[in-house]
This record gives C-alpha cells, sequence and structure tokens, in this order.
C-alpha cells in the first residue's frame, strides 16, 4: 500500500508544482504590477527589483517566484489592502480561523447527513425517507449564501439568537452560524449518496445471509450495511471540500469573518493580485491535501485495498 | 405432525404482486422432511424451488404473500411451531441461523467483504447466546474451519473474504450455516457457481457434515446429476407445483412423470457415445395466468385432452413414491419413458448390479 | 369423478400454445419516459422551470415599467401589487408607514418594488433570469461539447494519446473548480465572454470521464466485431454504438450542471467578480440587494426565490431524469 500512497504523493507535488505555473504566468498577465506606486522610494524599488528580479527574463523570474515560494513560502507584498506588506503576514493569520470553521461545517455535515441517510434508507418510503430527501434536496440546490443570508436574518436579526458578525470574544459561538450554513450542503449531500449507497448495499447477497443468520436488523443495518456503505461515502469527501471552499468566500463575507475567504474576496475587490495567488494556492493545496487524505482513507478502511491479495 | 418428521409444509401457495398482476408462484405444495433424512428439491428457474425455502426462513420479499398452508417445525419432542404464523421477531431470535441454516448459492457475494471470515463465523454464536465469550466463540470457528476443510484454520481466520478463492468461501458459508449446529440445513444451489471439481468436493464435505452431526438437508438445485449421490429423496418442482416425488432410487430408476423423464434425459452422459440429448422444448410458462391444468402438458409429447381441463391429483405409485400426472390414470393408454432413457437406466443398473457383486 | 375415455386421447401440439409475454416489449426511451412521468418530484421540477421561463419571457413586458429607467423619485419603493393590496400583503407598507400613499402616487405598482435607483425589480428580475439561464445554457452546451469530443477521441484511440490526455485531466482536475473561476475571470476581466468561458473550462472534466469510460467499455466489444468489419467503418459504429447508449447519461449530466453554472455565476458576482452593469443577472440583482438586506429585504428577497426555485427544478428534474435513465444509476 506504500507504493500507492508515494504515487498518489507525486502526483500531488507535480499538481501544486503546475498550479504555482499557472499562477505564475497569470500573474504576468495580470494588468497594473505593485511597483507603479509613487510612494515608492527609488531604494525599495532597486530592493524589490533585486529580490523579485523584475527585470530579469522570463526564465529567472520563474525561477526565482519558485524559489520564493518553496523555500520562503513567500508569494510577495500586498499591493493594495496593506501596501508593502508581506503577503504571507496577512494571510496566515487568517488561516486558522477559516479551517476551524471549515472542519466544524464538515464534521457537522457529515454526522447529519449520516444520520439521515440511515433514517431514509432503513425507513424507505415512508415520510421520514421522503422529508429526509426532500430536506436532502433543498440542501443541494440553494446556494450556500441564500443560507448564510436566511440564517443570518432570521436567526440573527429577527430572533437575535446568534450572533449576526464573528467575534472574536466569543470564537466559538459566533462561528455557530457560519458553521451550519456552510454545512447544509454537505449534510444534503451525504444524506443523498449514503442513501443510495445503503439502499444498495442493503440489497445485496451477503446481507440477506447475515439476515438468514438471524442478525437483528439494528445490527444488520448498522454493523454490516453502514460499514459497506461509508466506503464509497468518503469517495465524495473530495468534491464536498471543494464546496467548502467555495462557500467559505461566502459565508465568511456574509457574517465577516477574519478568515482567509474574505480575505480573498477584498484582494478580488482591491485587485491585490499577490493576495489572492496565495490564498488560491493555499485552496488548491488544501483540496490536493484532501484528496491525498482520501486517498489514503480509503485504502485504511477497505480491507481489500488494505490486506493485499494473498495466499 | 408425523413422528419422526422435522417440517412438514402442508399446502403452502403463495404469490408476488407485481404491476403486471399477482404471480402464483407456489400453487398448493405439501412435501415433509424427516430428521437426517436429505430431500433434494429440483426444477427449472421459475419453479418456485427458491422461494419455497425463502418461505421457511421468513425471508420472503415485502410483495410476497401467502394465500393458505402452513409450514411445522418441530422444536422438541412435544413442541411444534408454524413458521408461516410466527412474526418476524421470533424468527430471529430462535429459529434463523440458529435452527434453521441456509446456504447461498454464489460464494462470492455471499460473505461481507469489510469482515474477517473468523468474525462471521462467530457472529451467529454470538448473537444466539450459543457460547459464554468471545474467545470461545474463536475457539469453536476454529474448529468450525477444521471442519469443513479449509487448511491453516488459525491464519485463515482472520483473513478477508477476497483472499480465499471460491470454493473456499463456500466452506465458509458452510462453516457459518453449522455454527449454532442447526436442526434443518438448506442448501439453495450450492454448486452452481462453482467448477466441476469443486462441485464435487462441496457435495462431498455436505454429505461427511451430515454423517457427522445428522442435520437434516434441503438441497435445492436444478440439475439432477449433481443430487444422484446425495439425496435420501427427491421432490421435482415445476411451475409452482411438485410433479413426482419419491426415494432417490425410484425417482432415478422408476421415474414417472415426463417432466422428471425430461429432466433425466437431459443429463449429459459420457456413456451414451453418439446419441442426441434430450432437452425439454417451450419454456416454464407465466405463472401470472396459470394454466388451467397440467402445467406441463404444453410442452410434453404425451398430453392428453384432460391435461388441458383439469390438474391431475398425485397418483401413488409405491407407498414412497407418487407423481401427479393423469397418465398415471387408469384410462390413460400406456405410455413409454423415451428409449435414450429407458437404455441409460438399464445401463445404470446394470452397472449398480456389478457394483454390488 | 368419473372420467370419459375421450379425455384421455393424445394432442397433438403444434406451435405450442405458449402464452404471450404479457409485458408489452417497450422502446428504451419510452419506459425513460414513463419512469419520469411517474416521479412526482421531477414533474413539479419541470412544471416551476416552465413557469420560470415563461415569466423570465414575458414578465418584463407585463408591467408599463421598463427593467433599466432609473426614477430617483422611485428609489427604495416597497413591492406593491394591485390585487393582493387589499389583503394586507403587497401592500406597499414599509416599517409600518404606506410609502405610496405619502409620496403620492395613487396610481403607481412596483410589483416587486423599485430598487435603489428607482428600477422596477419585477422587470429587472426576470431579466436577470433570462441572463442567469442564458449564461449557464451556452457555457453548460459548450462545455458538454469538449466533454464529449475529449471523451471520445481519449477513449476511441487509446494508448499514448489517452495516456497524455488523462494525465492532464489529472492535473487540471487537482486544482478546485474555485481558483480556476477565480483566476481566469480576474485575468480575463469580469464580463460576459469570460464568464462563461471560465464556467465552461470546469465543467468539461467529468462529461469527458462519463464519455470516455464508456467508449472504452464499448471499444472492447467492438474488437470482436471490428475483426468482421471494415476498419474505416469502426468509427462510425462507435459513434452509432456509443452515442445512443450515454444519451441518458448526457442529459442527465447536462441537466445537473444547468444549475451548477447558474449558482456558479451568482456566486461570482456575489464575490465582486460577476457582470457587469447594464447587464444584471439573478447574482447581480442579489450582490446589489444584499447591500441593504436588512433595511429593504425585498431587494434580495426575490431574486433569491427565483434563483433558489430555479436551481431546486433543475435539480428536481435532473433526479428524475437520471432515475428514469437508469434506477441505478449513482453519481451526482
Amino acid at each position: 500500500m506504500f507504493k500507492y500512497i508515494n504515487k498518489r504523493l507525486v502526483w500531488s507535488i507535480i499538481t501544486l508544482g503546475t498550479i504555482l505555473f499557472i499562477l505564475f504566468l497569470l500573474l504576468q498577465f495580470m494588468p497594473g504590477t505593485p511597483f507603479n506606486d509613487e510612494k515608492l522610494t527609488p531604494q525599495t524599488l532597486a530592493i524589490m527589483n533585486a529580490k523579485y528580479g523584475l527585470d530579469q527574463p522570463f526564465m529567472t523570474r520563474l525561477w526565482i517566484f519558485y524559489s520564493n515560494v518553496i523555500t520562503k513560502f513567500d508569494f510577495g507584498i500586498s499591493m493594495a489592502i496593506q501596501k508593502n506588506w508581506p503577503v504571507g503576514d496577512l494571510v496566515l493569520p487568517r488561516l486558522g480561523i477559516s479551517v476551524r470553521i471549515g472542519l466544524q461545517a464538515l464534521l457537522l455535515g457529515t454526522f447529519n447527513g449520516i444520520l439521515l441517510g440511515v433514517l431514509s434508507a432503513s425507513k424507505r418510503n415512508t415520510w421520514i425517507d421522503t422529508l429526509a430527501t426532500i430536506l436532502a434536496i433543498l440542501g443541494v440546490s440553494i446556494p450556500s449564501y441564500v443560507f448564510a443570508l436566511t440564517l443570518s436574518y432570521f436567526l440573527g436579526y429577527k430572533i437575535q439568537i446568534f450572533d449576526i458578525i464573528f467575534n472574536y470574544k466569543d470564537p466559538f459561538f459566533s462561528s455557530l452560524l457560519p458553521t451550519i450554513a456552510l454545512s447544509m450542503f454537505i449534510m444534503a449531500q451525504t444524506t443523498r449518496f449514503l442513501r443510495t449507497e445503503l439502499i444498495e448495499v442493503l440489497g445485496s447477497d451477503y446481507i440477506k445471509l447475515v439476515e438468514a443468520k438471524g442478525v437483528s436488523k439494528f445490527k444488520i443495518i448498522y454493523k454490516h450495511g453502514l460499514r459497506n456503505a461509508l466506503i464509497s461515502v468518503v469517495t465524495i469527501l473530495g468534491p464536498l471540500t471543494v464546496n467548502l471552499l467555495t462557500g467559505s468566500l461566502v459565508v465568511e463575507k456574509v457574517y465577516a469573518v477574519p478568515g482567509i475567504g474574505s480575505m480573498l474576496v477584498n484582494g478580488i475587490l482591491t485587485n491585490d493580485y499577490n493576495v489572492i495567488m496565495m490564498i488560491a494556492f493555499i485552496y488548491s493545496a488544501l483540496y490536493i491535501a484532501m484528496n491525498l487524505f482520501v486517498d489514503i482513507l480509503y485504502g485504511i478502511i477497505d480491507p481489500r485495498i488494505r490486506v493485499a491479495k494473498g495466499g | 405432525m408425523e413422528k419422526n418428521a422435522l417440517l412438514e409444509v402442508k399446502n403452502l401457495t403463495l404469490s408476488f404482486k407485481l404491476s403486471a398482476g399477482i404471480n402464483h408462484v407456489i400453487r398448493d405444495i405439501s412435501f415433509t422432511l424427516a430428521q437426517g433424512e436429505t430431500l433434494a428439491i429440483v426444477g427449472e428457474s421459475g419453479s418456485g424451488k427458491s422461494v419455497t425455502t425463502k418461505a421457511i426462513m421468513g425471508l420472503i420479499d415485502d410483495n410476497g404473500a401467502v394465500e393458505e398452508g402452513s409450514i411445522l417445525f418441530k422444536l422438541n419432542e412435544t413442541e411444534e411451531v408454524d413458521l408461516l404464523k410466527v412474526d418476524k421477531d421470533y424468527l430471529q431470535k430462535n429459529i434463523r441461523g440458529s435452527r434453521i441454516a441456509i446456504i447461498f448459492q454464489d460464494p462470492m457475494t455471499s460473505l461481507d467483504p469489510t469482515m474477517t471470515v473468523g468474525k462471521q463465523i462467530m457472529e451467529s454464536m454470538l448473537e444466539h447466546h450459543k457460547v459464554t465469550s468471545k474467545s470461545e466463540a474463536f475457539k469453536k470457528a476454529k474448529e468450525l474451519l477444521d471442519l469443513v476443510g479449509i487448511d491453516h484454520p488459525d491464519k485463515r481466520i482472520k483473513q478477508y473474504p477476497h483472499q480465499l478463492s471460491g470454493g473456499m468461501r463456500q466452506r465458509v458459508v458452510i462453516a457459518i450455516a453449522l455454527a449454532c449446529e442447526p436442526d434443518l440445513l438448506i442448501a439453495d444451489e450450492p454448486t452452481t457457481a462453482l467448477d466441476v471439481t469443486i462441485q464435487s468436493q462441496i457435495l462431498e464435505l455436505i454429505k461427511d457434515i451430515q454423517k457427522k452431526t445428522g442435520v437434516s438437508i434441503i438441497f435445492i438445485t436444478h440439475d439432477l446429476g449433481v443430487v444422484a449421490n446425495v439425496a435420501d429423496r427427491v421432490a421435482v418442482m415445476y411451475a409452482g407445483k411438485i410433479v413426482e416425488e419419491g426415494l432417490a432410487s425410484e425417482i432415478y430408476y422408476n421415474p414417472q412423470h415426463p417432466y422428471t423423464w425430461g429432466l433425466l434425459s437431459s443429463i449429459p452422459s459420457l456413456s451414451d457415445k453418439g446419441s442426441e440429448i434430450l432437452s425439454i422444448p417451450g419454456t416454464p410458462p407465466n405463472l401470472i395466468n396459470p394454466p388451467v391444468g397440467d402445467a406441463f402438458a404444453y410442452r410434453s409429447a404425451y398430453a392428453m385432452k384432460i391435461d388441458f381441463e383439469e390438474q391431475p391429483p398425485m397418483f401413488k405409485v409405491s407407498s414412497t413414491h407418487s407423481a401427479a400426472t393423469w397418465l398415471l390414470h387408469p384410462l390413460a393408454p400406456k405410455v413409454e419413458m423415451p428409449a435414450i432413457l429407458k437404455e441409460r437406466i438399464q445401463l445404470y443398473q446394470s452397472k449398480r448390479g456389478q457394483q454390488h457383486d | 369423478m368419473s372420467y370419459r375415455k375421450e379425455q384421455f386421447e393424445s394432442v397433438t401440439l403444434q406451435n405450442t400454445e405458449q402464452q404471450e409475454m404479457l409485458a408489452s416489449n417497450t422502446g428504451f426511451f419510452k419506459d425513460a419516459f414513463t419512469r419520469f412521468a411517474t416521479n412526482k418530484g421531477a414533474l413539479i421540477g419541470l412544471i416551476f422551470i416552465t413557469i420560470i421561463l415563461g415569466l423570465a419571457l414575458i414578465g418584463p413586458s407585463i408591467t408599463p415599467h421598463i427593467y433599466n429607467e432609473v426614477i430617483t423619485t422611485n428609489i427604495n419603493l416597497p413591492p406593491r401589487i394591485p390585487f393582493l393590496e387589499n389583503f394586507g400583503i403587497f401592500n406597499g407598507f414599509w416599517e409600518g408607514i404606506d410609502v405610496y400613499a405619502k409620496k403620492g402616487f395613487d396610481d403607481l405598482y412596483y410589483w416587486f418594488g423599485a430598487d435603489g435607483l428607482g428600477r422596477d425589480l419585477w422587470s429587472r428580475v426576470w431579466m436577470g433570469t433570462r441572463i442567469s439561464f442564458l449564461v449557464a445554457f451556452v457555457a453548460v452546451m459548450i462545455d458538454v461539447a469538449i466533454g464529449i469530443t475529449y471523451g471520445l477521441v481519449s477513449g476511441y484511440f487509446g494508448g499514448k494519446v489517452d495516456l497524455v490526455m488523462q494525465r492532464l485531466v489529472e492535473v487540471i482536475s487537482g486544482i478546485p473548480n474555485l481558483v480556476v473561476v477565480i483566476l481566469l475571470v480576474l485575468v480575463l476581466k469580469p464580463g460576459l465572454v469570460s464568464i462563461i468561458f471560465a464556467l465552461m473550462i470546469t465543467g468539461w472534466i467529468s462529461m469527458s470521464r462519463v464519455v470516455r469510460s464508456q467508449v472504452l467499455k464499448l471499444k472492447e466489444m467492438e474488437y470482436i466485431l471490428a475483426a468482421r468489419t471494415l476498419g474505416a467503418s469502426s468509427f462510425v459504429i462507435i459513434l452509432k454504438e456509443i452515442l445512443p447508449n450515454i444519451m441518458g447519461q448526457i442529459i442527465v449530466m447536462t441537466m445537473f450542471s444547468i444549475p451548477n453554472a447558474i449558482f456558479y455565476e451568482s456566486f461570482l458576482a456575489f464575490v465582486g467578480l460577476g457582470l457587469q452593469p447594464p447587464l444584471a443577472s439573478l447574482g447581480v440583482l442579489i450582490s446589489t440587494g444584499y447591500q441593504s438586506m436588512l433595511i429593504y429585504p425585498h431587494m434580495v428577497i426575490y431574486p433569491v426565490i427565483v434563483l433558489s426555485i430555479l436551481m431546486l427544478s433543475f435539480n428536481l428534474m435532473a433526479d428524475g431524469l437520471r432515475d428514469a435513465f437508469d434506477p441505478k444509476m449513482k453519481g451526482f
């Protein structure tokens, strides 16, 4: 199995490298540069030229770009949000809160989704199933920002249970609304997928044999059915992460969460390209990391992959 | 219930609700299984043989309904229970796995791929409280693996199904079935999905187990050839009815129903060099509108007018042998079984005679 | 019971009266159509889509107002609908005040209210729907075409071509769609073309994967046929064999891609990369309306409702289509 992970690891690194290349290329095409600011003194200009090799040929600049990123994780300086500040200083402190809310949403969403999916599959075609299916399709269709807006309006503004804006004094409680808004799609998609998987698993031959063994219905669903169905659900974790990333932009904006999502939105608004580059790279890295994680997880929980075919 | 009987099926009638109509899958069948005996139920796909076993275990799909009949099962010397009248809960706790066990057809899909082989054997023991601890269950599981002829039980018990071959998996399925020492073992086409060589091994194993444990067996198959050595009694099913039943020797050497003739004739045999292989023309009837008379008449070369008017009753050929065909009615013309079949039977009988000398 | 001898006369069976097949043999598409028609969710989706698209076509013309006409005296007017106002809803009230009466507008009706520049929201919402839908539709059509072509080429030619093409896909799909879309729109400057381009770039991959796997599956079967047929017509055969087989999946995936594209377009608008004025899609309306959400909720509610229903209906219909074409088809 280690060979398998190694291969995936290598591919991940290649993909990251390619992304950096694309980012670099795009940077060349961006209208306007950070270094046209009148406030820059000739000395600073000279230092930056030296540091970023702005007057050097393409390949040298590419090389400098790559080495800056890989060795120092340096994406340059901010051009608009906080002028001349290293982008890393602006972005990295905000990474934590975004990751935290993202993970909270992922956990909440998958947990609820699994619960609903199991209920729905085990009580097929009853009102529970119909209700769960309706919730699921709503959760999948309605955009995350609609949820964010609705929750914010009703629970934050009209009935003032929750904070409408994130605040540092109460990091956990005020992160609840953003977490819930973000988790809706995750929950809905997990429900749908698990339901389909579970129904298929419960129709398979080995479940019939387990039933013939006289095992209770509860154990059939949870011990046998769920174990097999969850394996397949793991595969959707990747696309779900993308949704988390997308949703985080909106949710952070609506709730004024000081994360990298809102910073990205800010960067877009102000055309602060280096900020955008860095966050785009971080997002890509998160996505690739999740995919790698899923591959490894898959290898662990599916005995057919974990235990190589033997004797 | 009869004195020696373990299972008595009486007038079982079962149908399924389909969008096209009601499918009368089982139409009034009755048979008895004595303790320690092996009954083979033979028939084509669609004859109702598999559904019968599912009915015994209470594993019929939701759109199926028992219209009539009873299935009496002997719990002990003094008690018997009608399996059709108890609820699913009772069946799960007291019958399935513990008193009656089943082996399915396809070993490749019969085992949970995420559980070790050992755990799957231990599962029913623990569920039905046949053991007092997990370690005891583990020990018993190892013994069972040994019993079913799997090499290196200590190694195998920790393996997953995908690490075993088809034949081995079927042995595991048998081990699972035997885990709680059931009174009745239902084998639903256990060798159909296996290679011929493995087939005979599994059949030998089942015979062996019966000798060792005295378990009663219902053996479902579409292949009379497979059953020859294993069965004590045979019941032939067609279109949801039992058309002939008797001791194995009676069915093989003195078959009376044209369908049985057809089945026996269609077994390819090495000894008939150059002769044709007879097949039964046509296909089984649609049971949504079951035929009025003898369902097999449409495919039989011996059909008579009355076959299309009325269903034949079971005619007794001997105290243990009966067949449901109008050909056995005194008014019916005397009919001989196909020549090829007659030759074959004579050949076998002479061989058998030689063996006994 | 007594029987007569004649009853036991043998009957010769010519063309054995086999009972006819009860179930009539219907075609694949006919079967699918029946399944779809009995799926309540799918039908609801279809009905709503028809209603919304219908309104998108005729909506703006129903009211006397022009969608992009700025009337500064009419800014922020709440919704007021002639018949319904007698029931206490849509009566032009805002925070307890009858705004229309206050301003002396007795004969003026803005069904969805007016926005910050006095423009009629009813017309704007339906114009916005037109644009949102068009953008999504065009993007999806293009990416379906690309996806099918890519999958066909990659699968049919196989070998090195396939290897390279698939490696490419692997790398591209390693980058989250979000990043690609944002970067592209950023570089190409937000606008109709750049947004369509960005949406299209990210959508074709899953279609190409499905097509490719079908081609591979059929190619294997075709080798038997290929031995007997002329080499040149293999391509045509594959075209004739594959396309009907995957038509179902293509339709389903297309149906799912449309709400996805609609969402992405509105999402881009929300984060500031949307269509520029005067073009106003639903996303743009939501994005501008959101800013005054707490004060004038009507500006954001109606586009949100229309967008949500549109996406919901497409998803319902797509679900229904998927179940209709293949009740066992998994995936999302």
